[in-house]
């Protein structure tokens, strides 16, 4: 059995310790708002954070999350209104929006980490999310605004 | 004209829960069957379309009938209806229509194929009609209650005002009044507004699904559950109709979670791919991880089929060689072989362009409860009617016993009209007598897809002694998309020709010929953002250039001079009868080069077309008319002594006649921007031994924020504004990889002929 906490509430899973946490999310807990893209740790659509850093929860077992918090794109603000999310509402960034609940964890971590990041620092936090849409110039200009909120 | 009827009072409404409102539809019939119906003399009854729903608390329901893929349909056409109403947008909400043509195509034309940049340019004309008539009826509810005329009444932001007693209500509290109201047509039927009272048409607009998108909270055809689903994955032959020998499934059946292995049958030999389930071995399970678990641990056995030689190094060189002999002539203008024959000099050069995989973010989805009637079909679908039509076929049954609910996509880009994916997830439910969701990965998406078609381009012109072209010669090859109905096929087809090859635009050529050499089809070949304008406008704009060095003149005063400035051309002079237009008039939407050249004056102007650059810098230019828009693009390039580039700038000029959202054309001239430099930069799908190489986003790279331009700026011609919408989501793309090509040109003096770029400048 794994302990964890996903968004604040504790869980325990009994299944195959090796499944990805992405689909312990989506399948048996039904979060869906993080997304499958590749499953193997290339385009950052499985963003979650555990203990608040970016992981890519397509390869992230569960067994990895044991003792630990986990965070989705539901448990990131309670009202969705995280500075990262009010940023990419108010430069209009998704299309489809298939890729943007990895890119606002990707970029609430990076944020996390580093409250001041340069524009190359930007980039390279970002640069294993993508996005087909091709939403980058807005994503870019909405961390350098959440930038001087958080 | 739309017939705009009211029909709060129809008892499907009840059914529908949707009583107490004022529900508007537009009954839109074929011009071909009213005339059927007036020859026999009948009268007619038609099934309205639902269209705009205000409730008594005010909120208006506008329905999108469209599929939201990122190119913002569910913000831009409701827009229009909101306008022309009156509403509030705030007061808005928006309900996604499920697939039924007979009640969701207002404007009767397309059948709810979300497809072909064609939204906006179908319904602003019914939307606005909508929006119109709901008004009307407003008003003069507004006019009975009061018990004055309703010449007296108008309606604003929401509201309706009798300007003689200053009284007013709130679009709900006229409700109660208006369901008997009847919506004059014809001659009488409400008045449009006038252009320059428009509040949201031609404003910007963010998007309706923003929060949902930010929040997680935007549910796609992967996210779709029914109590009692299974989920599946599927294994699928590696080369084109192969198909399964024979299979061991001891060991996956082994993996937890994983209930039953079950094969779906091959199509049969003589049925064309179209977009059929194409068989394999499905694993049948709990959840997502067991059943891709179980995939792994199956051992199957394939027949490879009739395709095993397709094989990238061979098949390329035929294209090259078939676009050397062409043979099937397209468009003739004055005579080319007399033209070269008395030509000062004479320049050729070869392009080619590989084949592409969509990689919308998304993979294929869909769940589907094929044990209930109707059939549940949920999933992330362009085309819902279509996808009924396919699943009915897979399933033995009729479209009508087939229901289609249309979530959100993550991107389209024309995968997602091919509803192979939902086929196959019909025959599991069936098979398995449960729910089915089959999930696609990025690998069976790469793997087994509909590919942009491959093609080769040789390119030949003669020149005076003064560098005026006066003989084009353009010969293309490529597998044809029609392939996919018509295996044999050999030669492109109308619509193929269409994409920016027979409507060439050099209208100041006086010889032009256009041809079209021969190809096998060996692969399912479909249609990919912009489709074969890609390298139509890649040969073109790049042979162009070439032709500019050769007659040492500036590339875009030359370009300008062989489009001139005409207001029309039309092909019928060059001998070409009829054409396709994107499915459209060609009297609504004509070819008119000085829309394309004013693009490219634009396009020049804005990125300082001129300037003296940096060494290692370089600026190109190309334009291109796609779905009737007219685009040109800037792109500023940085190539630096190991052969890596980076672009700091892009400038697009669009001429999309009129727009709804000009935030939204933005966005899609960004995003086509960024999908054309994967075209450009590294998109290539190459097979081996019939089978596709690539497979997932290491091997198939696609642009990301480290290598993309970040610094895009569209600006939208302003001169055209008053003719009609053209399209948008796909216009963008054609131009992005010559005009990046060109600059590379122009920084290095190095011709990239043969896309992707790839590692072509670090070789040099
Ligand atoms: S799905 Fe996890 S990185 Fe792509
Ligand atoms: S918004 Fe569509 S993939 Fe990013």
């Amino acid at each position: 059995m794994i302990s964890m906490k996903i968004n604040g509430i504790s869980r325990q899973f009994h299944g195959d310790p090796n499944m990805p946490l992405l689909w312990y999310v989506r399948d048996e807990l039904g979060l869906t708002g993080s997304k499958f893209g590749c499953g193997m740790a290339l385009c950052g659509a499985c963003t979650m954070h555990v203990d608040g850093a970016a992981v890519r929860s397509c390869v992230t077992p569960v067994a990895v999350a044991e003792g630990k918090e986990v965070t989705t794109i539901e448990g990131l603000d309670a009202n969705g209104n995280h500075p990262v999310q009010r940023a990419w509402r108010a430069h209009n960034v998704p299309q489809c929006g298939y890729c943007q609940s990895g890119q606002i964890m990707s970029a609430a971590a990076l944020l996390n980490a580093n409250p001041d990041p340069s524009d190359d620092e930007i980039i390279s936090g970002m640069a294993g999310n993508i996005c087909r849409c091709g939403t980058y110039q807005r994503i870019f200009a909405a961390v350098r605004t959440a930038a001087q909120e958080v | 004209m739309a017939r705009v009827q009211n029909i709060s009072r129809r008892d499907f409404l009840k059914q529908s829960g949707a009583t107490g409102a004022l529900v508007l539809g537009a009954a839109v019939v074929p011009g071909s069957m009213v005339a059927a119906v007036r020859a026999q003399g009948v009268g007619m009854s038609v099934q309205p379309n639902l269209f705009v729903a205000i409730a008594g608390d005010g909120v208006v329901t506008i329905t999108c009938s469209r599929s939201e893929m990122g190119q913002g349909v569910r913000t831009g056409i409701p827009m229009i209806l909101a306008d022309e109403l009156e509403a509030d947008w705030h007061r808005v909400s928006i309900w996604q229509a499920p697939g039924d043509e007979t009640k969701y195509d207002p404007a009767g034309k397309d059948g709810q194929n979300t497809d072909g940049s064609r939204s906006t340019r179908h319904h602003l004309d019914v939307m606005r009609e909508l929006g119109a008539a709901g008004r009307y009826v407003l008003e003069q509810a507004a006019a009975k209650k009061w018990g004055v005329d309703a010449s007296e009444v108008y309606a604003k932001h929401h509201r309706l005002y009798h300007s003689a007693s200053g009284r007013s209500f709130d679009f709900g509290e006229v409700v109660d009044a208006a369901a008997d109201i009847a919506v004059p047509t014809g001659e009488v039927a409400p008045k449009l507004k006038d252009p320059s009272q428009w509040k949201y048409i031609g404003r910007d607009m963010p998007g309706v699904d923003n929060y949902d998108m930010s929040t997680g909270g935007a549910n796609y055809g992967a996210d779709a559950t029914i109590p009692g689903m299974k989920i599946a994955v599927v294994a699928r032959a590696p080369v084109y109709r192969g198909k399964v020998k024979s299979f061991d499934a001891t060991e996956a059946l082994a993996v937890q979670g994983v209930e039953q292995v079950v094969e779906i049958p091959a199509l049969p030999d003589d049925a064309p791919a179209e977009f059929h389930a194409m068989g394999g071995v499905a694993v049948v399970g709990t959840n997502t991880w067991s059943v891709l678990e179980g995939r792994r641990k199956l051992v199957i056995e394939w027949d490879d089929g009739p395709n095993v030689g397709h094989d990238s190094g061979t098949y390329d060189d035929q294209l090259r060689e078939a676009a050397r002999t062409g043979g099937h002539v397209i468009r003739d203008r004055g005579n080319v072989d007399e033209a070269f024959a008395a030509a000062d000099k004479v320049t050729e050069a070869e392009y080619f362009v590989p084949y592409f995989i969509h990689t919308p973010m998304e993979p294929p989805a869909a769940l589907v409860d094929a044990n209930v009637r109707p059939v549940r079909v949920i999933t992330s679908t362009q085309s819902p009617n279509e996808t009924r039509q396919y699943v009915a076929a897979s399933l033995g049954l009729e479209k009508t016993d087939i229901e289609c609910q249309v979530t959100l996509l993550g991107g389209g880009f024309g995968r997602k009209s091919k509803p192979d994916f939902a086929c196959e997830a019909a025959i599991l439910s069936k098979m398995v007598g449960a729910p089915v969701r089959v999930q696609w990965t990025r690998e069976d998406e790469i793997r087994n897809g509909y590919y942009h078609s491959a093609s080769a381009h040789r390119m030949k012109a003669g020149m005076d002694a003064n560098g005026r072209v006066t003989a084009w010669h353009h010969t293309g090859a490529w597998p044809s998309l029609i392939g996919l109905w018509a295996p044999q096929v050999k030669t492109g087809h109308a619509i193929e020709y269409g994409l920016g090859l027979i409507d060439t635009p050099y209208n100041e050529v006086p010889n032009l010929r256009i041809e079209n050499g021969e190809a096998d089809v060996m692969i399912r070949v479909g249609w990919y953002r912009s489709v074969n304008n890609i390298q139509h406008a890649f040969a073109m704009n790049c042979f162009a250039n070439e032709l500019a060095e050769a007659a040492g003149r500036d590339p875009v005063d030359y370009l300008l001079e062989l489009i001139g400035d005409a207001d029309v051309m039309d092909l019928k002079d060059d001998g070409v009868p009829e054409h396709w237009n994107y499915g459209d008039s060609i009297d609504d939407w004509p070819i008119m080069p000085k829309r394309l050249s004013n693009a490219l004056r634009t396009v020049a102007a804005k990125s300082g077309y001129g300037k003296s650059l940096p060494k290692g810098h370089g600026l190109g230019l190309a334009v291109h008319r796609s779905f009737h828009s007219y685009v040109a693009t800037a792109v500023h390039v940085v190539v630096h002594d190991d052969g890596s580039f980076r672009v700091p700038q892009v400038d697009v000029a669009i001429d999309c006649g009129r727009y709804v959202n000009p935030e939204g054309v933005r966005k899609q001239i960004e995003g086509a921007s960024i999908y054309g430099h994967t075209v450009a930069h590294s998109g290539k799908i190459t097979t081996s031994k019939g089978a596709v190489v690539q497979s997932n986003f290491h091997d198939y790279p696609v642009t990301r924020m480290s290598n993309a331009p970040l610094d895009i700026r569209v600006h939208i011609v302003e001169d055209f504004v008053h003719l009609r919408p053209c399209g948008v989501g796909e216009p963008g793309v054609p131009p992005y990889a010559p005009a990046l090509v060109n600059a590379i040109h122009n920084a290095t003096g190095k011709r990239i002929r043969s896309l992707p770029i790839g590692d072509q400048l670090k070789s040099a």
